[in-house]
């Protein structure tokens, strides 16, 4: 290293006096960044094009890969199963997003004008945040069993409304799994709004107030739109978040999989499956591919909205 | 929080009248509802197996019996110091070599910066699970599969952590920079010394995020472990739930020991987390 040539021997310590500060502190800059640079080429960026080669071969960890062209490409869209998942994993996405989005932007807005317990309140909303996946997967699962286990159940039994079957039922199995994905996420999404609100000068709202707009006008004309930077964060983030559900789903499902009947299976468990419970790793690849061009393209897609609507 | 800056809303003012005092009421009792999964696993870990049907909050006759049992076998304490040691590694790499990367990207002027700050943020956009097979082929091949390096090896590094420390470096201003140098201080003890201590609010932002990832994380551990004892606390809790079956009551001591470590350093770090959530959110 560069260090050791300044106290090192007179040779060396000529050689590098005789560069210029500029050259000196580029050498420095190359320095600092050869190790991650190795990181980056070595841990991301070769295995995503080796992620893309072997999604062109037969891989299954036992025998070399061969080429096959697209074949796995064309088995998965001949496959009822992965349309079915394809279908799952938008709607932990189209469900969740919006859902968690307006649920934490009206509890921010409120609790940003709390002022008596504020930190306790904002605490309660936090903690599940804080929370491991995989442990709440099955405090919620518990939660769900029928009765005389299951709490929700209970409490439905108790009111005098009828049982429901929640995880076992493949209508309800979906929403059942992505509520505790919700209810995790939700205290980030409060304290990132939160945040935003509190970075709107108040002079906008002092102004809007002396021309004689009420609340409702203050929200949707001042506090939404500036906003924006906050809420397209938060969308993107989020929508990132369901996409690649798999802790809760894993954990709720152990018996079965993604059941009943493939009902709550998202992407990454049938990945998970395809790679590493019938280790067909060229198949799984191909699965993975596609998971990186949705994710791709939602991304691009809510960029390029959030700009034209403004 | 203090820290940020605030907009007191006149509204507070208006504390007498009826809707605040509303919204103020659903707000705790919509509190209290998220907290609710919470204090049901507690509160059944705390019965008997006898008493797990009973659905009162508070134990007719708490017994801490489950956390013997649990912690008795050895294996949750050989879990908790696995996901302890990884998630320290892991963040202690974090701070030191995506704030070396950030502060290099933000402060040195050098042919190709733009495209090395470009490469690196464009990681973000692919997704881990798309890494795990090749990941998984290369530590078969190095020998990595079932050790705490195989764990570890794919985070050591990330393009978040680089991004919002570079966004940080950038606030900097290069005159302490240009007195160090001044000063005759090498360019290494200038980043160290000088410019680190500047930009501790987002140290323990990058810190906090990077411990709880990898102390949550379930899917790439869950993949390249595969003997017992390496197991992290998530991996190693999913495989005793399956386990434990319909042992109810087992199962919630188990998801209370993964999830006590992380409500004990909120407790005591509560401010000192929120605002570096903010931080992150408003700068990433």
């Amino acid at each position: 290293m560069a260090s050791d040539s300044i106290t090192g021997e007179a040779a060396s310590s000529r050689l590098w006096d005789r560069f210029s500060i500029k050259t000196k502190r580029v050498i420095w800059a190359w320095t600092f960044l050869a190790l991650p640079i190795l990181f980056y080429a070595g841990i991301r960026f070769y295995p995503t094009l080796q992620a893309f080669w072997l999604s062109l071969t037969d891989w299954d960890l036992l025998r070399p890969a061969n080429f096959i062209g697209l074949v796995n490409y064309q088995k998965m869209f001949a496959d009822p199963v992965f349309w079915k998942v394809f279908q799952n994993t938008f709607l932990y996405l189209l469900i969740g997003t919006p859902l968690s989005l307006v649920l934490s932007f009206v509890i921010a807005f409120y609790l940003d004008r709390v002022r008596f317990m504020h930190g306790f309140i904002r605490a309660l909303y936090f903690l599940p945040f804080l929370t491991t996946a995989a442990a709440m997967g099955w405090v919620w699962r518990w939660f769900y069993q029928p009765v005389p286990i299951g709490v929700i159940n209970g409490v439905l039994g108790s009111l005098g409304i009828e049982q429901q079957p929640f995880l076992r039922s493949t209508v309800q199995a979906l929403p059942t799994v992505l509520v505790p994905a919700i209810w995790a996420g939700l205290g980030f999404q409060i304290i990132i709004f939160m945040a935003g609100l509190r970075a709107i000068p108040s002079t906008f709202y002092e102004a809007a107030r002396i021309d004689g707009l009420g609340e409702w006008a203050i929200l949707r004309k001042i506090t939404i739109p500036l906003l924006k930077p906050t809420t397209v964060f938060l969308v993107v983030f989020s929508s990132i978040g369901f996409l690649r559900i798999f802790d809760q789903v894993y954990n709720m499902t152990t018996n079965d999989p993604g059941g009943p009947l493939n009902a709550t299976k998202p992407l990454v468990l049938m990945i998970y499956q395809t790679a590493f419970s019938s280790y067909q790793m060229g198949y799984a690849a191909a699965q993975t591919v596609v998971l990186f061009s949705i994710l791709l393209a939602v991304s691009l897609l809510q960029l390029w909205i959030m700009r034209e609507k403004k | 929080m203090t820290a940020m800056p605030s907009t007191e809303l006149p509204a507070n003012r208006r504390d007498i009248r009826p809707g605040p005092i509303i919204a103020w009421t659903v707000l705790l009792i919509g509190g209290l509802i998220m907290v609710t999964p919470l204090l049901f696993m507690f509160s059944t870990s705390l019965k008997t197996a006898g008493q797990v049907y009973d659905l009162r909050l508070i134990p007719a006759a708490p017994t801490f019996d489950n956390y013997l049992k649990v912690l008795g076998d050895g294996r949750f304490m050989q879990w908790f110091f696995n996901s302890t040691f990884i998630a320290l590694t892991v963040t202690v790499s974090n701070v030191f070599f995506d704030s070396l990367v950030g502060y290099t990207l933000a402060k040195f002027e050098f042919r190709g910066r733009y495209f090395i700050f470009l490469a690196i943020l464009s990681t973000l956009m692919i997704p881990t699970e798309m890494l795990v097979i090749p990941w998984y082929l290369m530590s078969s091949q190095l020998g990595w599969l079932d050790t705490y390096w195989g764990i570890m090896f794919p985070g050591m590094m990330t393009a978040f952590g680089t991004f919002l420390m570079k966004q940080f470096f950038e606030t900097v201003p290069n005159d302490f920079l240009e007195a160090a140098r001044v000063d005759g201080l090498n360019e290494f003890t200038i980043w160290w010394k000088i410019a680190m201590p500047m930009v501790v609010p987002a140290i323990s932002a990058l810190a906090i995020f990077t411990f709880l990832g990898n102390w949550t994380a379930f899917f790439w551990p869950l993949i390249v472990t595969t003997s017992k004892e390496l197991y992290t606390l998530p991996v190693g809790l999913s495989s005793f739930a399956v386990e434990q079956s319909i042992k109810w009551e087992m199962i919630m001591t188990g998801a209370a020991l993964a999830t006590i470590p992380t409500l004990l350093v909120f407790l005591v770090l509560q401010r000192f987390i929120v605002r570096g959530v903010m931080l992150a959110g408003l700068k990433g």
